[in-house]
Order: structure tokens, then sequence, then C-alpha cells
């Protein structure tokens, strides 16, 4: 790698950081102006003042706001992320599983789509404004205009409960093989594919159409390759940098903003954690959940920039 | 003094349970006969999908709220005392209750031979140390406010005495309470280990997900606990929790929408069971804040809300009408004679007008938090209110945050409650001028005094009056409109055998699991 990349993505990693730290200044403050706190939340109509006294005082909510908040910044600093308020969990214990979770959909879903998305786009493109184009639009603009839990609803009521070729809920049991897995989650997984799958596809259509204006396609046509040979080798390469950003972005979504697809398949994952958290109030377990979050944007757009960088030769080898 | 006594008889299967006949309450009826005629079969595993489990649960049962946990603790703990469907007792851990001191003092007889989950033998200090961790200075349990009334507990032998500050007739029902589940030393060592006395021990316990159960081999009541092993998925959506019980995967559901009740019960294979309990959707107003301090005004309103059409619209029918108590025929000594209030705008309007409102808008706060359907419930209410000149305006309130922000807050909120085992415990709850949780602000010292001596009073007709005595006046002067008493609604898949409607809660009063069986 030449120094300039390196000087990029150290840049680039550096910045990451500041942004987690604000990220996890500005998550604690929105939680402390949420009405309520976790001791109010955990014993909700039968709170009496004692009980609640109590529970505070053991929770340690008594303690000024900026002390809390730099007492869990040392901790998390030194990697110890405590334990939640509310049950008394391990925080990266619970978390790491739910986690993994999450990973293994997002991956699941983006290993389907992905693919499929760039090579409906190459479709579109060579039949561009012919019917086959006309047909893919259509049905992934309508896949992704339908509201996520409809789509959810509308395949478990076909699959699971008439058909019953699949199970309804998603829930991952230990001692589960790999395949028993990909069969629990593959319900939500044809639903995210539904989800992300339009904003890929019409990136790639629409950035190798701009480059397959360019005079050296004309050139590669003129030599006799094939039209696919023609997008996929030389128009491809060239679009590679917008169509890698929106599907790093599709891949954070994936990860951070499926709570929906969790709850509709009830999918043990992150999304339903951190609500679940946010709603009592638990704000180690929020801090330490948006920190991941955070983290998975900041990693993926950054892995989106060097691919970018590596990809296009004007950025590899500045004059 | 009276005292009851049930030995197992190896025989019978509810031989273990009797009825207190606590200060010759219900002298006689020492014993319940079978619900059941076929024997229940035992094996299988049973899959539960619940709605009410967040990530966030925790197995101490001291901080134990929602619905999940709730049926969680049933599975891998139990209590000294259950209350049985039919409002009577069934012993538990308890072999046997005496009191004495004219019911000031209470002695629970410990039952012998019970193991714990740890391989451990209950004993009275368990108890003990159980109820301490509730009652104590320190304690963070939601049974506090029921263990206010206790002086002093100790133990002899395998006797458990508590020693109340004043008379109650009615203390074995509190401490059938389910977070007083009994932990081997009282659960201090580590309060969420999940080891008790229950007919399963837990194996698998992922918050908001699902928990695992398997027999545990030691339980020492053939009569409960008849699956090998069970599981309870949380399935918070209503339209998965339908899904997964129509496609097979689970074998009960809990909280089935009133709007799909029907359609549902429908189906092949499946049944749904709407349980008439005490739980009831209410609009709270404090009886001390203008302009809810004027009691004509409480009675317009009281009279101008159709607790008819609610039933219909927002319950579907899964429910019953209020009378503006909260006491309905699910409680023993319910005063049947009380009239009910009917819907009647002329009353409405002479009272608006008795009132002298000075016409500003009364401003009701509601959110879906507080019953579902609440919204909707408080549009009719605005309908009908407006029908008879009363200038009522709906506020919407966010569901995050409404029972510590609003409810108990603001002076007139949509809200629920979910019932009491006994009446007692119910207005000691919410309607003492003391209690923590008078959403209605409704103190009266008469109301006060009535209580305190009903709980004392032995003779069950003359405490049947009282409380009868107390409902009317809370009808006609308490803060409390109760337009409807909501059912329980669980599906089951019809292969699950002896459900038992149980008035004390959803889903048996979340024993599921625990009494019934595969056929």
């Amino acid at each position: 790698m030449s120094p300039i990349v390196l000087k990029l993505v150290s840049q680039r990693i550096a910045l990451g950081l500041m942004l987690l730290l604000a990220a996890s200044a500005l998550i604690f403050a929105g939680t402390q102006i949420l009405p309520g706190d976790v001791a109010q939340s955990i014993l909700g109509q039968s709170a009496t003042p004692e009980a609640l006294e109590n529970l505070r005082r053991d929770l340690g909510l008594n303690e000024p706001a900026l002390t809390r908040y730099f007492n869990w910044l040392s901790d998390a600093l030194r990697g110890d992320l405590g334990t939640a308020l509310t049950n008394g969990k391990d925080i990266a214990d619970s978390m790491s599983g739910r986690l993994q979770n999450t990973l293994f959909l997002a991956a699941s879903a983006a290993a389907v789509s992905v693919p499929l998305a760039i090579f409906l786009g190459l479709l579109a493109v060579q039949f561009r404004n012919r019917w086959p184009d006309k047909l893919i639009s259509a049905v992934t603009l309508a896949t992704i205009s339908v509201p996520e839990f409809i789509l959810g609803y509308v395949i478990m009521y076909v699959v699971a409960v008439k058909l019953r070729w699949l199970p309804s809920v998603s829930i991952l049991r230990p001692g589960m093989d790999f395949g028993d897995k990909l069969e629990a989650i593959a319900m939500p997984v044809i639903v995210l594919t539904f989800v992300v799958l339009a904003h890929m596809m019409r990136m790639t259509r629409a950035a190798i159409l701009n480059v397959m204006e360019s005079a050296y396609i004309e050139t590669a046509e003129l030599k006799g390759l094939s039209a696919f040979q023609t997008i996929f080798r030389h128009a491809m390469p060239n679009a590679i940098s917008p169509i890698v950003n929106v599907v790093m972005l599709n891949m954070a979504y994936l990860v951070v903003g499926v709570v929906v697809v969790e709850v509709v398949f009830v999918y043990p994952g992150m999304g339903q954690y951190l609500v679940d958290h946010v709603a009592k109030r638990d704000v180690p377990v929020v801090q330490a959940s948006g920190l991941v979050f955070a983290s998975v944007y900041i990693v993926l757009n950054t892995l989106a920039d060097i691919i970018a960088i590596l990809a296009n030769p004007r950025l590899r080898h500045p004059k | 003094m009276s005292r009851t006594t049930n030995k197992p008889t190896g025989l019978s299967r509810r031989g273990f349970m009797g009825r207190a006949s606590a200060l010759g309450l219900m002298a006689g009826m020492t014993s319940i006969a079978p619900l059941f005629a076929a024997e229940p079969v035992k094996g299988g595993h049973f899959v539960l999908g619940l709605k009410g489990g967040e990530s966030t649960n925790s197995l101490d049962p001291a901080l134990s709220l929602s619905q999940v946990i709730f049926s969680v603790l049933r599975g891998w703990g139990e209590t000294l005392l259950n209350v049985a469907p039919d409002g009577g007792l069934h012993y538990r851990l308890a072999e046997s209750v005496e009191a004495s001191n004219g019911g000031q003092s209470w002695h629970f007889t410990i039952r012998q031979g019970v193991k714990f989950h740890n391989g451990e033998t209950l004993t009275a200090q368990d108890v003990l140390k159980t109820m301490e961790r509730h009652s104590n200075d320190d304690s963070k349990s939601g049974a506090l406010g029921i263990m206010r009334g206790i002086e002093s507990m100790s133990v002899d032998g395998d006797v458990f005495t508590v020693n109340l500050t004043t008379a109650s007739s009615d203390l074995p029902y509190l401490l059938a309470d389910y977070h007083l589940v009994i932990q081997p030393n009282g659960g201090i060592d580590d309060p969420t280990a999940g080891i008790g006395t229950g007919p399963y021990r837990i194996t698998e316990n992922e918050p908001g997900v699902r928990h695992a159960f398997e027999k545990f081999a030691d339980y020492w009541d053939d009569s409960r606990g008849h699956y090998d092993s069970y599981e309870i998925l949380v399935i918070n959506d209503d339209t998965a929790r339908a899904a997964a019980l129509q496609s097979g995967q689970v074998h009960a559901i809990n909280m089935v929408s009133p709007k799909t009740a029907n359609l549902f019960g429908r189906a092949p294979g499946i049944s749904i069971e709407p349980t008439s309990g005490r739980g009831h959707y209410v609009f709270v107003m404090h009886t001390d804040t203008a302009p809810f301090d004027n009691k004509d005004l409480r009675l317009a309103l009281k009279y101008a809300i159709n607790r008819e059409e609610m039933v219909e619209k927002v319950l579907n029918g899964y429910g019953a009408v209020g009378n503006d108590t909260p006491i309905n025929d699910a409680y023993p000594l319910f005063d049947e004679t009380i009239p009910q209030r009917a819907f009647d705008l002329d009353k409405a309007r002479e009272h608006y007008a008795a009132s002298g409102h000075d016409g500003s808008p009364i401003i009701l706060r509601v959110s879906e938090a507080a019953f579902a359907g609440a919204l909707d419930a408080a549009a009719l209410f605005q309908q009908s209110a407006r029908a008879a000149g009363i200038p009522l305006e709906i506020k919407r309130e966010p569901a995050d945050g409404y029972w510590s922000e609003v409810w108990n807050k603001q002076p007139f909120a949509a809200s629920y409650w979910g019932g009491r085992a006994v009446q007692d415990q119910m207005y000691t709850t919410a309607y003492l001028s003391t209690a923590d949780w008078n959403d209605t602000r409704f103190k009266n010292a008469e109301f006060d005094a009535m209580l305190l001596q009903a709980r004392a009073e032995l003779d069950v007709g003359k405490r049947k009056d009282i409380y009868g005595q107390m409902g009317r006046m809370l009808n006609e002067e308490g803060g409390l409109i109760n337009p409807m008493f909501n059912q329980f609604i669980d599906g089951l898949q019809s292969k699950v055998t002896g459900w038992e409607a149980n008035p004390n809660g959803e889903q048996m009063d979340g024993f599921t699991a625990i009494k019934t069986w595969f056929e």
C-alpha cells in the first residue's frame, strides 16, 4: 500500500474514533432527556417510593449524570462494558450473542442480495429501456415501497401458515446446525433482500449507464467484445465506487436497521435488544449498543472509501 | 382460631390442595373435587408463545413485572400458596395455615421434604429469608407494597410466623403474590439464580428471546408438571404470535387481540379461551384537583360514558361492563346488589349543569400504553360526553414513559388495573388515603375506617356488607370511571388438555405449562 493510501486510511480511522466518542456523548445525553428512569421502568405500576429509592441507590442512579457518564467512559475505554442495570447480566456477554445473530442475518441477506442486485443491474443495462429492464425496475421498486412488516406478514402467511414450508418464528436455539439456522432465517432473508434490492440494483444500473457513454466503451465494442463482456470487464470496474458506497450503506442498514423484521420474525438480534433497553432506560446497554451500531456504520463507510480508493487509479497514483 | 391440614394421600390428584378456612372464613370446604376426569398424560415438549417479554427481564422475582417473566417464575419457583380459580386457596409450600390473636398473627407450617433445584431441602428459614428480602428496609421488591402491614416475622421449627400491625383475614392471599417465590436462603446470595422448588428447572435464560425448562426430577407434587420439558418463546408481535400458533410452532399463546379473536377461533385445531378476570380498563380522575374535585362533574362524566358500546367496540365483546368500582364478581364477597350505572345523557347534563363548570375543555390524557384500544375508547367517550354538552378533549400522550409521566401524575388519564386477589388488597393498593398508587386521590376517612374494619372482621356476612358499602361509596363519589372489565384471551392448540379458566391471571394464572398436558 502506498503511503498516500496509508495516510488516507489512518485519517479515516482517527476520524471514526472521534465520531464514536461524540456518538457516546450524544446517546448519553439523549437517554437523560427521556422521561423516567430505569428504576421506575423496572418496577412499573408496582413501584413504592421506598422500593424505587432502594433500587436507585443500588443502581447508582443518584450520582450526577456527568459522573455516571465519565465512570462509564473510563470503564468502556478499559474494555469493560459493565452489566445491565435491569437484569444484572454482563453486557458484553449478552450482546455478543445478539451481535452474532445480527451479523449472521445481515451476512446471509447480503450474500443473497448483493450479487443478485448487481446481476440484475447489469441485466437491466444490457436490456435498457426494453421489457426486462422495465420489469426488474417495476418489481424491485414495488418491493422497496411496501413496508417491510407487511411484506413479512404476507410471506409469513403464505409460506409458514398456509404452505408450512418454513417456520414462522426465526428463533435460534443452541445446538442448531448451520442448515437449521439457514432454514430458520430464510424468511427474514427473503424480506430483507426485497427491501435492499432496488437501491443497489438501480445504483448499479445508473453508474454503469453513466460509464457506457465513455469513448473506451465504444472502443471495446468496436474490437468485437460481447455486450455483457463490455459491461462486466470495462464498465463495471470504473463504476465500482458509487456501487460499493450503496452496497455498504445497505449492509449497514442490514446490521442496524432491521428491528421491524426482527420483531415480525421474532429474531433475537441487536435491534430488539436495543429497543428493549431504551424502553427501560438501561443506559449502559444503550451506550454499548449505540457504540456497536456507530462502529458498524463507520467501519463499513471507511471500507467503502478504501475500496473506492483502491479501485480508482487516479486516487491510487496521485500526481 | 382454626386450622386445616392437608396431607398428601398419594391417590387423589388434588389431595394436597385445600382451601383456607382462615378464621373460619371458608370452614368445612377443605378440598376441591377433581376438575378433570381424564388422568394427565406425562411427557412431551410444550412450547408457549407469549407477549410481554423484554431483553431487560431479570430472573430476580422481586423485579418481575411483565407477562413472560410471570410465567417463567411459575415454572421454576413456588409460593407458599396459590389463589385457586374459584377464589379459595391451594396449599403449596405451606402445608397448612393457622391464625391466632384475632388474625394478627399467622402461622404457616412449611411442607417437609421439598427440594430446591440445587439439591438443598426447603426449610422455614428459607421462607423467612425470602419474605425478609421482599420487605426489609433495603427491599426493591415489587411486592414491598403488600408487605407493609407486617410487624415482625419469625421461625419456630417448621412453622413460619407473621405478626401484623393490624389484624387481617386476607394475609394468606397476600403471601400468594407471584413475586414471593421461595428461594434458598431467600435468594440473598444470588437473587437471579433461578433456583427454586418449582416443577421445572430453568435450563436456558435468554431474556426477551426464550426461556427453556426441563422437568425437575425431585419435584414433590405429581399432580403438576406433566411435560418433560417446555419453553417460552417471547413473541411480542400480535400477528407473529397468531401465525406461530396457526403454523403449529407453539402450542399456546397469550393476549390474542380481541379484534381478531373471532376469526382466529374458527381455524381448525385451534381454540380461543376467553377468561373473565379482575382487570379493568379505566379513566381516572384526581378527586383533589379542579375541576374533578367537584362531585357533580365526576358524576356527569360517569353518566356520559356508554359502557355497553365500549365492551362491544373496544373489547369486541370480550369483557363486561364496569360500575365505577374496581371490584367485580371475580372477587370473593362481591356485592351484586350495587345498582349498575347506566348510560344516561339527561343525568349527565343535569350533573354537568349542577357542577357549574365554566365550559373550559376537560382534558383526558390517553395513550395506547394505557390499554389496547385506549384511543378508541377515549374517542367514544368524547363523542358521548359532547352529546351531553361536556367539552371533553383528548390529549394523546406517547406510550413511552406513560406510566412514569402521565399516569398518577396528570389529573385525568386512561389507565389499566390488573386487579388483586381480594377486595382488601385492591382497595389497600389504590383507594386507601395513604396508598402509593391512589391514582384517583380518593381520600375519605370513612372509607379508610371501613376498610380496616372489614380487614379485621371475622364474620363473612358482615365483611361482605362493609365491602358493599365501600363499593357504593366509590361508585358514587370516587374518581374512577370504570367502563369495562377486560377478559384474558388465550389461544390453544386443541391437543393441549387440562385447560382451566383462572380469573387470577392470563394463561391459567401463569400455570399453562405446569397444569396442562398433551392428549
